[in-house]
């Protein structure tokens, strides 16, 4: 197929060039009836925002420009089929889990994974079978799956239906997902990859395998984080076990029927400029992140980790794009560093957490904001180093599953004060967001030592959710 | 020929000036340079389409960036210039015999190429060799990352807050700009002007910025024709010497260095600021 191709976005343009009169949604009918939000938003935004019809094909039930564009993207990424998805990779992780287990199967996942895997299983009633990850000390930070863990899960559980994996986690850590697929498709399970932070590896050159090129079943791929779709839009790809036609099935249980063309558009494009150029830009980002690990590591007590960590297990491989910093030397919590970098130096990164900074750097990055950035980190480690104690040790806690996420969540529960939680089986998800993975699922036992931690958490300013309530003072126990 | 060039100092005023003939045009890794010829200014230099200098008037700013902190400083001897490609700064620094070492940092070299061919006036300096200047072709940013206690003065001679000299009004770049001075240095900077809003707000972030990396800030002023509103502002940031009370007319005078705008009296004045520049000013404190 020819990758310059863009079908969405060439049928919006014939569409503008139609002068079509508008008597169908969306109201705004293409910015007129909103000039405030028009102006805003910029007028040939909102002209591009319609709806489904003929000329547009419907991302429901696809047979022309959206089948095309979807044809287009499975090539560009290796798999058998790609599906545009508009509710974020939220959306596609859910339909992932959604197409495979249903009602009291198991399904094999690594603890440290993404709450909306979770959520699927709070909506399907699966049983989750944990796998845990490693930890490295040091850094606070959990790994990958060994491939040991998984074969043991595998055979304590051999009629489990899939097995998921991080590629790569949010710090950039990958498992051997090779190994994993050949063990899982071994004992007739399916590999479903949670790929939010790894589009580039389906473009980049010399990073870590992406999951489908690695015989996974299925995929779901965040374009809009290093992909430069805008944000909510991503991808879910499948390999060919996987009957696509079901898997769209899945996805028109909770999608939208009104998708967003400019979501849609801005994948269509951001696809055709990967196919083209992707092997450019990632080598590029490559380049400057390399420059700013060197830069960052040797300014002193910041660790800015990378290759050096891979072990041949828990950590197979390790995507060098990800700028992912320790900070604890400099006796400040990554939370705390993100903060200053935010409130003093107008420096916004994605997140921190007890014992790093994570700075993501994309497509759209620029060599002297690389330059402030290391020089900020420089700065704040003059002016605020101390002494490295009273900080919390941030172990990985293994959780107590004692019953389904699906019959926690809508069994009878209380709220009840955190420090009184001890022992308690807990009915919802808390969470340090980002990076969105559960601190407590439901299901869990709570522990004096989870308690300890989420509170240290708060008072390091983390912010928590999760929680029916908002301050996270109250959790939600199994009466 | 009716041939202009303008500048918008905001979006509902522009500068215009009658050019006779372009003499460079080319962009370079960094922005868009040009060089112009024109009845009042003479040769005038724009980076991306804002005036940079021109023959005529370009004596007050060099001037008062350099002398100033010069005249409060009892022994400058090493003096770092960040940006400054056109040479300038430069060419007043080396009236002083006490000044051993000029670092000139500048992100373009294209720059200082251009205006060593083009108005020489300023640039024709840098060809010194009596080996106090030495270049440094970098970002100032992560240049001055590496400098500790190495400075008697850094004169920040930036171009705005937007393009390649952004990374020059930040919070990271003024402290590290007192990490690389010397206990009893001196920072001066451009400081962008008050008077119009955008340009106002510009200001006073630099400033809020400097004060919370330096015991004392203050803010000096010239009279530029060819900058927005003619009205713009110097930073003067320190550890140590108030530019008043520390201030010596005799010693400077002594030296008998040739001025055309700076005299030891302007200096006083130049600190006494409006009260709307003062009151900018006092909200960020």
């Amino acid at each position: 197929m020819n990758q310059r191709k863009a079908p969405i976005y060439e049928a919006l343009l014939r569409l503008k060039s139609m002068r079509i009169v508008p008597f169908d949604v969306p109201g705004h009918k293409r910015g007129r009836g909103n000039e405030e939000l028009a102006e805003f938003l910029g007028r040939k935004c909102l002209e591009v925002d319609v709806n489904s019809m003929k000329p547009l094909d419907n991302l429901c039930h696809p047979v022309s420009v959206i089948k095309e564009a979807e044809e287009l993207a499975a090539e560009a990424f290796g798999a058998e089929h790609a599906f545009f998805m508009v509710g974020g990779t939220t959306s596609a992780v859910q339909s992932m889990i959604l197409s495979v287990v249903k009602n009291g199967d198991e399904i094999i996942l690594p603890r440290n994974v993404h709450r909306s895997v979770i959520n699927a299983l709070v909506l399907c009633g699966a049983v989750p079978v944990y796998v845990n990850p490693e930890t490295n000390e040091r850094l606070g930070i959990s790994l990958g799956m060994k491939v040991s863990e998984v074969e043991r899960a595998i055979k304590e559980h051999p009629n489990a239906k899939a097995v998921v994996v991080n590629n790569p986690t949010y710090y950039g850590i990958c498992s051997d997902i090779k190994s994993i697929v050949k063990l899982a498709h071994d004992n007739k399970m399916l590999v479903l990859a949670d790929e939010a932070h790894g589009t580039h590896f389906y473009f980049g050159n010399g990073l870590p395998v992406a999951a489908i090129h690695a015989g996974a079943d299925i995929a779901a791929v965040s374009m809009h984080k290093s992909g430069g779709s805008l944000t909510q839009s991503s991808f879910l790809l499948t390999g060919k076990n996987v009957n696509a036609d079901y898997v769209r099935q899945v996805i028109n249980l909770t999608q939208t029927t009104s998708g967003s063309y400019l979501l849609m558009s801005s994948l269509d494009l951001s696809r055709r400029n990967l196919a083209q150029n992707g092997g450019a830009i990632y080598e590029n980002i490559k380049a400057m992140v390399g420059y700013a690990r060197e830069e960052i590591n040797e300014i002193g007590d910041y660790y800015a980790y990378g290759k050096e960590l891979i072990n041949g297990d828990s950590v197979f491989d390790f995507d060098e794009t990800k700028l992912s910093i320790h900070t604890l030397d400099t006796g400040l919590a990554g939370i705390e560093v993100y903060d200053i970098l935010r409130d003093e130096y107008d420096i916004q990164t994605e997140f921190g957490d007890m014992g790093n900074l994570l700075a993501y750097i994309s497509v759209g990055d620029r060599e002297k904001d690389i330059e402030r950035l290391i020089s900020a980190l420089s700065e704040i480690r003059r002016r605020y180093k101390r002494e490295k104690t009273g900080m919390l040790d941030t172990e990985y806690i293994s959780p107590k599953v004692m019953t389904t996420p699906q019959k926690a969540f809508y069994a009878d529960k209380v709220q009840i004060p955190l420090s009184k939680c001890a022992d308690k089986v807990c009915a919802e998800f808390v969470m340090c967001y980002p990076p969105g993975i559960p601190i407590l699922a439901p299901g869990e036992l709570i522990t004096p030592e989870i308690i300890n931690y989420i509170s240290y958490a708060k008072e390091k300013g983390c912010t928590l959710l999760g929680t029916e309530d908002l301050e996270t003072n109250l959790i939600n126990v199994i009466v | 020929m009716d041939l202009w060039f303008s500048e918008n100092h905001t979006k509902n005023v522009k500068f215009s000036v009658r050019v006779t003939k372009q003499l460079y045009s080319n962009k370079s890794e960094f922005q868009q340079i040009d060089v112009f010829e024109s009845p009042e200014f003479g040769r005038f230099l724009t980076l991306d389409g804002y005036m940079m200098l021109t023959e005529k008037d370009e004596f007050i700013y060099h001037e008062m960036i350099t002398h100033v902190p010069m005249a409060i400083h009892p022994n400058p001897k090493h003096i770092l210039v960040i940006g400054g490609g056109d040479g300038g700064t430069v060419r007043e620094l080396l009236k002083y015999d006490c000044v051993e070492r000029i670092d000139l940092v500048e992100i373009d070299e294209e720059v200082v190429e251009v205006c060593r061919k083009y108005p020489p006036q300023t640039a024709k300096c840098l060809d010194n060799t009596d080996g106090r200047i030495r270049f440094f072709y970098e970002d100032g940013l992560k240049y001055i990352r590496h400098c500790e206690d190495m400075y008697d003065l850094i004169i920040v001679d930036s171009t705005d807050p937007f393009g390649p000299g952004e990374g020059l009004f930040t919070m990271e770049f003024y402290g590290n700009c007192s990490k690389a001075l010397h206990d009893d240095g001196i920072m001066v900077n451009q400081h962008e002007s008050p008077f119009y809003d955008e340009d106002a707000y510009a200001m006073q972030r630099a400033h809020k910025r400097i004060v919370s990396s330096f015991d004392m800030c203050r803010v000096y002023q010239a009279h530029i024709p060819t900058y927005p509103s003619g009205h713009w502002l110097f930073g003067f940031a320190t550890k140590k010497y108030h530019p008043l009370r520390d201030f010596d007319p005799k010693r400077w005078e002594k030296l008998g260095i040739e001025t055309k705008y700076y005299t030891t009296n302007l200096h006083k004045g130049a600190f006494y600021v409006p009260a709307y520049v003062e009151k900018l000013l006092s909200d960020v404190e």
